[in-house]
């Protein structure tokens, strides 16, 4: 008998959700069965959801892919020749990294997730993981933020504020009580990049809080998950005790004599506590209502002390940063967005997925080249970038390059980097309708433009679309997202212009119910 | 939860692992949903009680937050997502479709014990419609696959 082969299944949520868990299960009897040798490894998904389950063989040059393989499949494959590599089964896609999908990418903050048992602290470090946490204790904390102030990164959350300049803020203040928190309550429809690096690679996210520790002077830090994410918790609440038990986490930080400790605390379904200071109201147990600001967060933040707060994907960017040099990251990108975006494109597409990209790649690169189209087959007709408070395009809009600044130049933001794509039967006078409900829904109720406002918005529009004076419920409309633009706290009602405005602009036939009754 | 149902008082016990900190009371509260599939009105003076806060502010974050149920959910808890990469491929037809099949409304639970809710984004947005299924997270969601999630939540 020869040595028994190597298999790859994610053990991502969403791979399992199509039945990964199954698949892997299925293999591992199959091979048993015919008395074949099998080794079978859980990894985090490469992001190429569209070929989920995505299996792989390890061979002597590499991966092999199979995808999408379900349970019905397995024993298929195995009549092909499999584990071996070299079959001709349908499902067989070649060398992984061949496939056209991987080598059209720049991996740099999921350069590990999918190739690495996410648990396996050893695995972690042979594909330079602790390498930046190394590097940092090496520098020190100016030169850390230096590093990353240098690399161009700004928050991936979607406000995109340069890390590096809020690090500084934080470390500028007198010594004492300072905190890490980490913003992982991704809550926009259509993204799923944080969840991915917290199930797949979540040494990456934790180390690249270790550095914002040690570089502020911060002792302790919050990992805020949403509670819609119970496997990451799961992998996280591991990963933590890992790097616990090896001395990376702790009373003496990679030996430097430094406490660092991260402690996670779960959501509980309110999509306002992606917010910052909402989610710091939520870390102290309290109703997720926003602060108003000043003062922001870096001088007065958890438990009125000052706080760096950071989203996921901006944090577990860090290690790589100090890895490879911040020239490295920063020589990507476009204009004053450098770097790297980990873009998500989901929705009706036909292959949907995680992509790490640099900046400025196109809107129709992402949904036609990438993405293959819509899933439907229909044509395309909009597509909502940078999650429910993000803008609208149209088919007119999609040679703009994808960057902080063109998009906002065009009445439309990044975001978290989430797009989502919807074909000609989509109703827009109705996805404008849902913004208003969604803010309705969602809102803390703090101020009073965003908790009545929003409502008023629902009724505004649902009077239109069932073919009420249409002159005036768009002034109403008009007006109310006037109002909530310029005297919302926050970006909740700040914001929920963006879709019903970009909407109506974009597609105002959608908006003209005069048959409607 | 096995270690807090040995305790005499179950939410003391639960208070306690949490070091009866304030800051841990959305913790405490999943901690003890979980225990008991709900937070009762009885509930907020104990927890209060033992975090030294007033019975106001429990009320004031077991209300805020949606996942909180006041009473318990069905045998199968079905959280249909309804965000727009779900409804970009029909989920707002899938969730018609699924509440007249057990024959309630939304957020209702039926005679045989399934509950179904809708939730705003279950991060599966690339293998939309999904849903989480007794926190099972299926995805590619139709009819039929969801239907069969249900059945084998329920068995």
């Amino acid at each position: 008998m020869s040595s028994p082969a190597t298999v790859w299944v994610p053990r991502d949520s969403a791979a399992n959700s199509v039945g990964a868990g199954t698949v892997a299960s299925l293999i591992r009897l199959e091979a048993e069965t015919r008395g074949l040798g099998v080794v079978i490894k859980r990894n985090g998904s490469r992001g190429a959801y569209w070929l989920e389950p995505l299996v792989e063989v390890e061979t002597e040059t590499g991966r092999t892919a199979f995808g999408p393989v379900t349970p019905e499949d397995v024993p298929s494959l195995f009549e092909a020749g499999f584990p071996g590599a070299d079959t001709d089964h349908p499902l067989a896609l070649g060398p992984t990294e061949k496939i056209e999908w991987f080598a059209g990418q720049r991996r740099l903050t999921f350069g590990r997730c999918g190739l690495i048992d996410p648990l396996d602290l050893a695995d972690y470090q042979a594909h330079g993981g602790l390498a930046g946490l190394k590097r940092a204790i090496e520098i020190g904390p100016e030169a850390i933020i230096e590093a990353v102030t240098e690399s161009g990164l700004r928050g991936r959350g979607g406000a995109g504020f340069p890390t590096g300049v809020k690090w500084k803020t934080v470390a500028e203040q007198p010594a004492g009580d300072k905190y890490v928190a980490c913003n992982a309550d991704e809550g926009d429809s259509g993204t799923f990049a944080d969840r991915m690096i917290m199930e797949g690679d979540p040494f990456a996210l934790i180390e690249g809080m270790a550095i914002a520790g040690l570089s502020v002077g911060a002792d302790t830090g919050f990992i805020y998950l949403r509670s819609e994410y119970p496997d990451a918790l799961d992998v996280l609440q591991k990963a933590i005790a890992a790097l616990e038990a090896a001395g990376w986490l702790g009373d003496d930080v990679g030996g430097t004599g430094k406490r660092f400790d991260v402690h996670i605390r779960r959501g509980a379904g309110a999509y306002i506590c992606g917010e910052e200071s909402s989610m710091l109201e939520s870390i102290e147990g309290r109703r997720g209502e926003v602060r108003a600001k000043p003062p922001i967060p870096a001088i007065a933040g958890l438990f009125g002390k000052p706080t760096v707060v950071n989203n996921v994907l901006s944090l577990a960017s860090v290690p790589v940063i100090l890895e490879k040099g911040a020239a490295t990251y920063n020589e990507l990108g476009t204009g004053r967005s450098r770097g790297t975006q980990p873009f998500q494109l989901a929705g009706n597409v036909s292959r949907g997925g995680l992509l790490e990209l640099p900046f400025g790649i196109t809107i129709r690169e992402l949904i036609e080249g990438f993405g293959g189209g819509t899933r439907s087959g229909r044509p395309f007709r909009a597509a909502q970038i940078g999650g429910p408070l993000g803008a609208w395009v149209d088919a007119e809009m999609l040679d703009l390059p994808m960057d902080y600044e063109t998009l906002d130049a065009n009445q439309a933001l990044l975001g978290h980097g989430g797009v989502v794509v919807f074909d000609d039967s989509v109703d827009m006078a109705e996805m404008a309708r849902f913004a208003f409900e969604f803010c309705a829904l969602e809102s803390c109720g703090k101020c009073t433009p965003c908790r009545i406002g929003s409502q008023r918005g629902v009724e505004a529009m649902e009077r239109l679309i069932a073919g009420g004076d249409r002159a005036e419920n768009l002034r109403a409309v008009e007006e109310l997202c006037e109002l909530l633009t310029e005297t919302s706290l926050c970006a909740m009602g700040g914001l929920t212009p963006m879709p019903v405005k970009s909407a109506m602009r974009l597609f105002p036939e959608d908006f003209d119910r005069r048959n409607a009754s | 939860m096995a270690e807090a149902t040995t305790h005499a008082d179950p939410i003391a016990a639960i208070c306690e692992r949490h070091g009866n900190e304030p800051s841990a009371l959305i913790e405490i509260l999943h901690d003890l949903q979980g225990l008991r599939g709900c937070i009762r009105e009885a509930d907020l003076a104990p927890i209060a009680r033992a975090l030294n806060i007033s019975r106001a502010e429990v009320w004031g974050t077991v209300s805020f937050y949606h996942d909180f149920r006041r009473q318990p959910a069905g045998r199968c808890h079905v959280k249909l997502c309804r965000a727009e990469s779900c409804q970009a491929l029909g989920a707002i037809a899938l969730i018609e479709k699924t509440c007249a099949n057990h024959g309630i409304e939304l957020g209702g639970t039926s005679a045989d014990g399934v509950t179904i809710e809708a939730v705003y984004c279950l991060g599966d947005c690339a293998l939309s419609p999904a849903a989480l299924v007794n926190d099972r997270l299926v995805g590619r969601l139709d009819e039929t696959r969801l239907e069969k999630a249900i059945e084998e939540a329920s068995s």
